[in-house]
């Protein structure tokens, strides 16, 4: 009865009222503020070029971990499986095994692949609580990138002119870095809003029980999600080699951290079951913006991580007072 | 009176748990004796009771954050703040000190500060019940080691060496051999076990691990045990700060870098369930010397540090899928009859 009222205006309350409008309105905000600080000195060619090259491979990282987080779990090896990536495709590219920029990526690609899946197949087929898997994983991967190096560095000279040079070349004006976040993007919102597979993302995590019910393979889908994520996390190993121009074996360390900070100021919940993919690049891009403009508005650099955690705690927070709020609201709504 | 029947399946549950937790310590003592023989084996200096002390003082400051972090887990909880939590109280010592140049003042601050963040974790998770604490903690873990970072910047706060009785606190020890700290590791570690398993608050939390909603309804506060639990591991990270400075002497913005994942893993080897609810003290007690031995095992044999890291890690996992192996195999074994 009551929703027959709310019906029309419904739609654009409820656009302006969700959380990605909100986090956007923060965002213009925040730009705003900080080009007022900085004189003028933000929103310039260089800038964000830099911005959209530098922070490219989070953003993409991000959305892995959205998938990740929708069905419940946590990955916290992709920092590492960043590096195993990245640190054997530059080792092939070094000893010339690898020719091609296009196969590197690949390669890279693959190599994250099969990380993410031995994750998936530990934690459905062997039943370990994700955050423990993984944290043993990290350390596994992790080391294997030391090892296959030999603790040494790849360094510039040895990588493909056409892998370094991807990450610095430009397509219509935009970054090549950032061209793949877009195209990240628009797959994220496909897939999880217009495929049958990305519903059942969502199902396995809001209600594991009634997705199990309905007929949904819930071992499948987890040990696809974690690959697909893998992948991803391959993808960036490419991305971030391919743009420093040297492979590392303690490259990305910690990425994790940030990259579940983005997410849960995106509006993506740690139970699963809920969160979009425009509300994670959002998340990583105020994430990104925050990181780079610290020094432009005068902000002593040693306060970063400092501010970082307290606006994770911040967002953490308005995420719960904004539920509880809506929670009310819908009790009241029911009239009880 | 249950029925007949309900008793009988209740009865043999109860034990069927039983024998399964006895497995599973019997599991980490073969470990324990495994990675002892092996050590054996490798070095003779490695029974040489002074150097193995040496070396067991060398992971108790990680240890000792072990031990609330089993209480932590046991709740169903995750605490990632630790570390941040560790490197903030040793900073605020180094600093109050070089300030004051009082060291119990430094002390008393780091216990304070320690025991501050816990309970900020504390607040924000009680406050805020429906939070998850692994993203709360991480937050507050970025938070504690931003601080530090802001203090100290690319430099370090240090000079407590100069102090001989402070140095003492770690290198000191009863006899010429067991050190200080190994005497405070084991008594603190009996208090705690104690407390999980002879205690009423022990009890209530297996409880709230096993399932928080029934046991508030069944009148336990729920709530107040978490602040208090988190408290505690914020204290317990002050008390380990103070072990830190005077191991050692000097403390910069990346300290006890890791202190979390270690203290879970332990813990986790030590058969405590992350799901909250499940596994001994003595369990967690027998991992981490697995550990800390293995680790001192491995270096006696020159394995580079990632490499340990890879044994550590395969170990960790070996260990956390064995019950669903086991699982599977005896499945398989009744299909088969």
């Amino acid at each position: 009865m009551k929703n027959t009222k709310n019906k029309i205006p419904g739609k654009i309350s409820g656009l302006l009222r969700s959380r990605e409008s909100s986090l956007l309105l923060v965002m213009i905000l925040l730009v705003a503020v900080i080009q007022w600080r900085s004189g003028g000195m933000f929103l310039t060619g260089t800038v964000i070029t830099q911005l959209t090259q530098n922070y490219a491979y989070t953003i993409v990282l991000s959305f892995g971990m959205l998938l990740v987080l929708l069905i419940g779990g946590i990955d916290i090896a992709i920092g590492a499986t960043l590096a195993l990536s990245g640190m054997s495709t530059s080792l092939l590219m070094a000893s010339g095994v690898i020719t091609n920029p296009f196969l590197a990526f690949l390669f890279s690609i693959l190599v994250g692949m099969a990380c993410g899946w031995i994750i998936g197949v530990t934690i459905s087929k062997g039943k370990v609580i994700p955050i423990i898997a993984t944290l043993g994983l990290q350390y596994i991967f992790r080391g294997l990138t030391y090892m296959v190096s030999g603790s040494n560095w790849v360094s510039s000279d040895k990588m493909l002119a056409g892998y370094k040079s991807f990450a610095q070349g430009s397509f219509l004006g935009i970054n090549n870095l950032f061209w793949i976040v877009i195209i990240m993007f628009v797959a994220m919102l496909v897939f999880l809003k217009w495929t049958s597979f990305g519903r059942q993302i969502y199902e396995v995590g809001s209600n594991p029980e009634a997705a199990k019910i309905s007929g949904i393979h819930i071992d499948r889908v987890k040990i696809a999600v974690y690959t697909i994520n893998g992948a991803i996390a391959g993808l960036a190993g490419a991305m971030y080699t391919s743009m420093y121009a040297t492979a590392q074996g303690n490259m990305a360390n910690g990425a994790e951290m940030d990259v579940i900070a983005a997410c849960v100021i995106g509006g993506v919940s740690l139970n699963g079951g809920q969160g979009s993919a425009t509300g994670v690049f959002l998340g990583a891009a105020t994430i990104a913006i925050i990181s780079k403009s610290l020094s432009l508005v005068g902000i002593d650099a040693f306060w970063q991580q400092a501010l970082k955690g307290g606006i994770i705690a911040v967002a953490v927070l308005i995420n719960v007072i904004v539920q509880r709020n809506a929670a009310r609201r819908a009790l009241e709504r029911r009239e009880i | 009176m249950a029925t007949k029947s309900g008793r009988t399946i209740s009865s043999v549950r109860e034990f069927s748990a039983k024998s399964l937790l006895i497995r599973w310590e019997f599991l980490l003592i073969l470990i324990f004796a495994g990675v002892n023989i092996m050590n054996i084996s490798l070095s003779p200096y490695y029974l040489d009771a002074y150097n193995l002390f040496t070396n067991i003082n060398g992971f108790l400051t990680k240890a000792l954050v072990a031990l609330p972090m089993a209480y932590i887990l046991l709740l169903g909880e995750i605490d990632l703040s630790v570390g941040g939590n560790v490197c903030l109280s040793a900073t605020v010592l180094g600093v109050v000190y070089n300030a004051s140049g009082n060291i119990w003042l430094g002390i008393l601050a780091a216990i304070a500060v320690g025991t501050l963040c816990g309970a900020l974790n504390g607040l924000i998770l009680t406050k805020f019940s429906e939070l998850a604490p692994m993203i709360v903690t991480l937050a507050t873990n970025i938070i504690f080691r931003g601080l530090s970072e802001r203090i100290l910047g690319d430099g370090s706060t240090g000079g407590m060496q100069k102090i001989e009785w402070f140095t003492q606190l770690y290198y000191g020890r009863v006899g010429n051999m067991v050190p200080y700290l190994f005497i405070i590791f084991c008594v603190l570690a009996l208090v705690f076990g104690l407390v999980m398993h002879k205690t009423v608050l022990g009890r209530q939390m297996f409880a709230i691990g096993e399932n928080s909603k029934a046991a508030e309804y069944a009148g336990i506060k729920v709530q107040r045990i978490r602040m208090l639990v988190y408290t505690l591991a914020g204290l317990i990270c002050g008390i380990t700060a103070v072990f830190y400075c005077s191991w050692m002497g000097s403390v910069k913005s990346n300290a006890c870098e890791g202190y979390e994942l270690e203290a879970i893993s332990m813990c986790v080897l030590g058969g405590i369930s992350t799901a909250g609810g499940k596994g001994t003290f003595t369990g967690a007690f027998i991992a981490i010397f697995i550990v800390g031995l293995l680790r001192y095992g491995l270096n006696l044999i020159n394995l580079s540090g990632q490499t340990i890291r890879i044994i550590l890690g395969a170990l960790l996992i070996a260990v956390v899928l064995y019950p669903t192996i086991r699982d599977a195999i005896k499945n398989r074994k009744k299909a088969i009859k």
